[in-house]
């Protein structure tokens, strides 16, 4: 089993097949992306470097938009993706 | 698939034989609730409507679900000067040849000899239902809704294309399959458009979706809850396309609206968000509500996947409970009927589990409990709404 995993070739995010710890290297499609905080299963880390600005895509379909510069590996959630449709709710 | 059901005056057949308990208003709910007390581990369910004032969408629904295939008599609990028109209620029940009474509880005299009154009805009633024969019933007698609760990153990625498979297989085999919540399916619009049946369809697709975003935006929340970002979902979009994943890849053959049944063999849309301004609050404010319109629009069954771990049930229908998340597996075994979780371990294919939960529905079919039913869940809400008639394209013919 790979430790990560993209859902479309062409996606900028891969899942994380198994819990994964902060500073950790994975690899994906050959390469090794280094993780930078610990991410649950499921959740999503960058699979290459991602632009301000550019379209999040999962299953190649677009999930959301960077509201910041994100390395390769690191964490993608929230705190830097924004919907293209209507605003995320959470409990801080 | 052979299954084994209860023959309805309608044609249609039942996989259950429920009793069902309704208050048409609160002010009838506790009494309705005692009644069914001594009888909850007996097939007698309660369901009902809060409010007084009179609302087209509760009276449809009050109506399709009192006349359910799985539903074998009903026993109305008024208070008696509420708006709910019971007489329309108890005549559609009545001309489905199923038993019907009426408990008006300021004629009656009030809760005790309601309570009483109302126990003495299920009583008597309840053995007519208990000898009716059970007749073979064909899987294109079987309708079965789909829908998703307390989701995370691993529902899009196991039980929901697993129940997907599972539709395809029903699908192929001429079952009545129902998928909804446009409000999450925000972003898929295009996607489910091009698996239309036809072109104006695919538009009214589109135009579901659409109604949806907008009505979200209005109430200033999407169809998202904060378990849902700890479960690692990051936007509308993303939950979406895990939540779509569950209509599987047949073509989309119509959308229907609450109430509606649809009208032969395939995959329907459930469009749950109501037409109009927006008038009486979220479209539905929890699971329940959705699965009660999925119930209305005729599903026997109904298969509910969840990662972070909900434990419902509901009235009148049994729920097949999916679990997405192996941890969430590990610690819930009790509540759930089906480890997709093994999927992500390695341990099945989406193929495997797929048939196995269209196994189990032939199984629950034939009687067996669900986790739920075994663990007395009965949830049931209904609450105001308004919907126009279903446009010319939706049910193409």
């Amino acid at each position: 089993m790979p430790d990560v995993m993209k859902l479309a070739p062409q996606d900028n995010v891969a899942v994380a097949l198994r819990p994964l710890r902060a500073g950790e290297a994975v690899t994906l499609d050959g390469a090794s992306l280094t993780v930078d905080r610990d991410v649950a299963v499921g959740h999503k880390v960058a699979a290459c470097d991602i632009a301000p600005g550019a379209t999040i895509t999962k299953y190649n379909c677009p999930i959301g938009i960077a509201t910041q510069a994100i390395a390769a590996g690191e964490y993608v959630h929230t705190h830097n993706v924004k919907s293209g449709y209507l605003p995320t709710y959470t409990l801080t | 698939m052979n299954l084994s059901g209860y023959a309805r005056a309608d044609g249609r057949k039942g996989i259950r034989n429920v009793l069902v308990v309704a208050y048409l208003v609160e002010c009838a709910h506790h009494v309705a609730r005692e009644i069914v007390a001594p009888f909850r581990d007996q097939g007698v369910h309660l369901i009902g409507f809060p409010g007084c004032y009179p609302n087209a969408y509760a009276v449809a629904m009050m109506e399709k679900l009192c006349t359910h295939p799985n539903v074998g008599g009903v026993l109305l609990v008024s208070l008696g000067c509420e708006g709910f028109d019971k007489r329309r209620l108890a005549r559609t029940i009545e001309a489905s040849g199923r038993p019907v009474r009426t408990l008006g509880i300021q004629q009656t005299g009030g809760t005790r000899s309601t309570i009483a009154a109302g126990r003495e009805w299920v009583s008597a009633t309840l053995p007519q239902l208990r000898a009716q024969p059970a007749v073979p019933m064909r899987v294109d007698e079987l309708t079965v809704g789909t829908i998703c609760g307390g989701s995370d990153a691993t529902s899009g990625l196991t039980a929901n294309p697993a129940m997907g498979v599972a539709f395809d297989l029903l699908v192929a085999e001429g079952a009545r399959t129902i998928f909804e919540e446009t409000g999450e399916l925000i972003g898929m619009e295009h996607l489910m458009a091009a698996r239309a049946k036809t072109g104006p369809l695919g538009d009214e697709l589109k135009r579901t979706v659409a109604k949806a975003a907008e009505y979200y935006a209005t109430l200033g929340y999407a169809s998202f809850a904060p378990g849902n970002a700890d479960g690692g979902l990051t936007t509308i979009e993303e939950k979406s396309l895990g939540a779509y994943a569950k209509s599987g890849q047949s073509r989309i053959d119509g959308i229907v609206k609450p109430g509606i049944e649809p009208p032969a063999s395939g995959l329907y849309l459930l469009d749950v968000v109501p037409d109009g301004e927006v008038r009486f609050g979220f479209p539905n404010i929890n699971d329940n509500a959705e699965i009660a319109e999925l119930i209305a629009c005729g599903s026997h069954v109904i298969l509910f996947s969840t990662g972070r771990g909900s434990v419902v049930g509901s009235a009148i229908a049994p729920v097949i409970k999916v679990c997405a998340n192996p941890d969430t597996y590990r610690r819930m075994q009790d509540d759930m009927d089906v480890d997709a979780g093994r999927i992500l371990e390695g341990r099945a294919t989406l193929d495997d589990v797929g048939r196995e939960i269209y196994d189990l529905i032939a199984r629950v079919g034939n009687g067996e409990a669900t986790r739920s039913e075994e663990l007395g869940h009965q949830e049931f809400i209904l609450t105001y709404k308004s919907f126009e008639p279903l446009g010319p394209a939706c049910l193409p013919v």
